[in-house]
């Protein structure tokens, strides 16, 4: 937007100097025939066949420029994800912001063009936005609201009902590296091979489940990491996870950061990756759909299910040497530490 | 309060290190090791570099660990 | 070798070396045929350990157990009662590591201050304080002095930095603590019966390994110093068993890649010039005379002990045996508490809330072996 040197609370007013925003820092960018027409609600054509998919996501990260996305990159995949992961192909998407009076012009241009960037990749279109501006000390910069709406196909029946003792647990690429990256930032810790995972997994999502492989469900593992997900699919189904410590793929700088500041990647945000959970007889081929496919390079089998064990943790590392621990929630977050 | 980590020592300004840790860098204070040398692996901890590795000495060490893992049974009953 | 290779993290972490080393030490025990029992006094030598699952390859003759080597968990309720009031305090930021973010005070814990309003923040370094204090010359900034050896000569340097750089607003609250009399206190007690240390690695880059000669030739006890891979503490535990075998203890230096005889001369100087030693409590044994650091009285402007604060009377969880637990005289499963009211989401001593103290050690990596391993 022309001039716009920083973000006024009049911006979030619902007058002038809204309506300019929305013209010149919005529309542009993220133009449809549906936004253009400003109305308080977007009328949608009519779905395709199957059943609609909703999600919605809320998106705080410090800092909101990163290496390798933005607040708009990555409220705009993370959305899209949800809906991906769940078997549903994305359609339409709602983007609401929440900026902070005073928030720069360029950083919030970056926002867009980001989510912007994410749609077109994404092959969506954002079809309704709200902005409001709060006075300043009263918001970290910016915060982004959304919601998603897809499709899942008719007889596509994905869900964590579906798992059984021995599948096969994938993983569609190097793990924690948004999480590290977002987290080397803060500590003044940088270098060019770290960079957030962030992206769409619509396309990835879609190759695995034409591939012609038993999938029985899929989820990414955004805040909490893999071990979180795990945990939380292991207790909803009563199984045991066993993931394979020399399986898990993990870059050597995401190791570093990790090492350096006392981190388990296990428990490290992803916000590119996908966990899916294949039935034994098809794993290769699950496995060979996944690494074919550009956004799923580093694919690997990171573990099984198993029968759950009395007194044994739904999710346990078999570690490289031969040992088992658990791999529980954590407490609280986690916090780098020197100890 | 044990984290430490070996980083590698690639510039130095007065005190100022920057210390890369297989691609990662960050600014150490080497206020600990006046004496560091660029391309020496420090120790660090806490921000700052603590000590100094001895190449001669991690050599030694990996010779004796590959001739203790050519004799291991490698017997994994758990 | 490349020097990249000579340091490559990986190779100190071989599973074929661990088998090896795991073997030998099987041999080891069984020749010298009777159970023993070795401390390891680093809090993250107890992580490691956990987080490889090294106690598994052990025999069963051999016990190891965790000593006071975690300085978060033998923090007096008394110390965080202070920081949090100062936390609350108008004009004051208080900086610490995170490990402290959730150590249980006689109220609630620095997490729970944060979010009712008071100034917490979580630094990587001494240093960031320094320089938050120098960027904000209106507050007082308070950075929480934890840690042993290893990490006084770091909050020294920063003290240092601050007094050459006139950043006047910057105070440390001393929790400083020093190995040697615990070490000596658990060697007199007659209850604690332990063969031989696994001295902490990393203090001893400070100290240097002949801060430990006190053990073998005051105490017969056997010593080694240890890295914290993998194979390191297994090196270490295979020459333990073997010093007792030969009847002969001493201090083996196995970390000689980066110990030395004395330590860092530096690091110790600085020590030397900003802190002095004070007897302290540590959690469970009480007063140990001259355990503690505390500043000197020629930095008292440094001193935020001396910051006039309301700060409750110290009221200690009841029923909590974090203090035998330290002493290595229970293990975890032993404390009524563990697993039922001390849990790692919601603990009650501080050996369940920093990562590395012994209690969420257990509860987190081996609770499958609770049964079982000794």
């Amino acid at each position: 937007m022309k001039g716009l040197d920083r973000i006024l609370l009049a911006h979030g007013g619902g007058g002038k100097l809204t309506a300019q925003l929305v013209r010149e820092a919005f529309l542009p960018a993220l133009g449809n025939p549906a936004l253009a027409a400003l109305s308080d609600a977007a009328i949608l054509p009519g779905l395709p066949p199957g059943r609609p998919a909703l999600t919605t996501d809320a998106f705080v990260v410090d800092p909101p420029i990163f290496p390798g996305g933005d607040l708009g990159y990555l409220s705009v995949c993370g959305t899209v994800n949800d809906l991906a992961v769940s078997g549903a192909k994305p359609l339409w998407l709602t983007w609401a912001l929440i900026l902070e009076e005073g928030l720069e012009g360029g950083m919030l241009e970056t926002f867009v063009a980001g989510a912007a960037r994410a749609a077109s990749e994404a092959g969506i279109s954002i079809v309704a936005g709200d902005t409001k501006v709060v006075p300043k000390g009263k918001g970290d910069k910016a915060f982004a609201v959304t919601a998603g709406l897809g499709i899942v196909p008719p007889g596509r029946d994905l869900g964590d009902h579906r798992i059984q003792e021995g599948d096969i647990l994938l993983v569609s690429g190097p793990i924690a590296e948004h999480g590290a990256t977002v987290v080397a930032c803060r500590h003044a810790m940088a270098g060019p091979g770290l960079v957030s995972d962030c992206r769409p997994l619509a396309s990835l999502a879609a190759a695995l489940l034409d591939s012609g492989a038993e999938v029985h469900v899929m989820h990414d593992p955004t805040r909490g990491g893999v071990a979180t997900t795990c945990n939380e699919v292991s207790g909803r189904r009563g199984l045991r996870c066993v993931i394979e410590e020399s399986s898990v793929p993990l870059r050597r700088e995401v190791a570093a950061v990790c090492d350096l500041l006392g981190l388990d990647p296990l428990y490290v945000a992803c916000e590119g990756r996908l966990l899916a959970w294949v039935a034994p007889k098809d794993a290769p081929r699950a496995l060979h759909a996944l690494q074919s496919h550009p956004q799923g390079e580093g694919s690997a089998v990171l573990g099984r299910m198993e029968a759950g064990r009395e007194g044994s943790s739904a999710v346990v590392l078999q570690t490289r040497y031969g040992s088992e621990r658990p791999l529980d929630y954590l407490a609280g977050s986690d916090v780098p530490r020197i100890c | 309060m044990c984290l430490a980590v070996p980083m590698r020592l690639i510039r130095r300004e007065g005190d100022a290190g920057t210390l890369d840790l297989d691609g990662v860098q960050r600014e150490v204070s080497l206020a600990l090791l006046p004496d560091a040398q660029v391309g020496e692996y420090l120790l660090v901890h806490a921000g700052y570099a603590i000590g100094t590795l001895d190449e001669e000495e991690a050599k030694i060490t990996l010779q004796l660990l590959k001739e203790v893992a050519g004799h291991s049974e490698a017997r994994h009953d758990f | 070798m490349t020097s990249e290779e000579a340091f490559d993290r990986g190779a100190f972490g071989d599973p074929g070396a661990v088998a090896g080393l795991a073997s030998e030490i099987r041999k080891g025990a069984e020749r010298l045929g009777r159970p023993v029992t070795f401390m390891e006094v680093c809090g993250t030598h107890t992580n490691a350990i956990a987080a490889a699952g090294l106690r598994r390859l052990l025999p069963g003759s051999i016990r190891l157990i965790a000593g006071p080597g975690c300085p978060v968990c033998v923090t007096p309720v008394g110390y965080v009662d202070r920081a949090e009031a100062l936390a609350r305090r108008d004009g004051t930021t208080v900086c610490t590591f995170g490990d402290m973010l959730r150590v249980p005070s006689s109220t609630g814990s620095l997490e729970r201050v944060r979010a009712g309003g008071g100034d917490v923040r979580i630094v990587y370094s001494p240093r960031d304080a320094v320089e938050l204090a120098r960027q904000n010359p209106s507050r007082q900034v308070v950075f929480l002095g934890v840690g042993f050896e290893t990490t006084v000569p770091t909050v020294a340097a920063a003290l240092d930095e601050a007094e050459a750089t006139a950043v006047s607003n910057f105070m440390v609250l001393s929790g400083h603590k020093v190995m040697p009399p615990p070490l000596r206190a658990l060697a007199s007690d007659p209850g604690v019966k332990v063969d031989g240390l696994l001295c902490p690695g990393h203090v001893s880059v400070i100290t240097g390994w002949r801060a430990f000669t006190f053990l073998p030739e005051e105490y017969g006890l056997a010593a080694v110093v240890a890295g914290f891979t993998p194979t390191d503490v297994m090196r270490g535990v295979r020459d333990l068993v073997r010093q007792v075998a030969e009847g002969k203890p001493e201090v083996v230096n196995l970390y000689s890649r980066v110990v030395t005889a004395e330590g860092n001369a530096r690091a110790k100087s600085l020590v030397e010039r900003y802190f002095t030693p004070e007897d302290q409590i540590w959690r469970g044994f009480g007063a140990i005379p001259g355990s503690g650091l505390g500043l000197r009285q020629t930095f008292a402007h440094r001193d935020a002990s001396l910051i006039e604060v309301d700060v409750c009377v110290p009221v200690e969880p009841e029923g909590c045996r974090c203090g035998e637990i330290l002493k290595g005289t229970i293990n975890p499963p032993e404390c009524p508490l563990f697993g039922r009211e001390c849990t790692h989401e919601s603990p009650v001593g501080a050996c369940m809330v920093s990562s590395e103290g012994t209690c969420a050690a257990w509860y987190r990596h081996e609770r499958l072996s609770l049964g079982g391993t000794p």
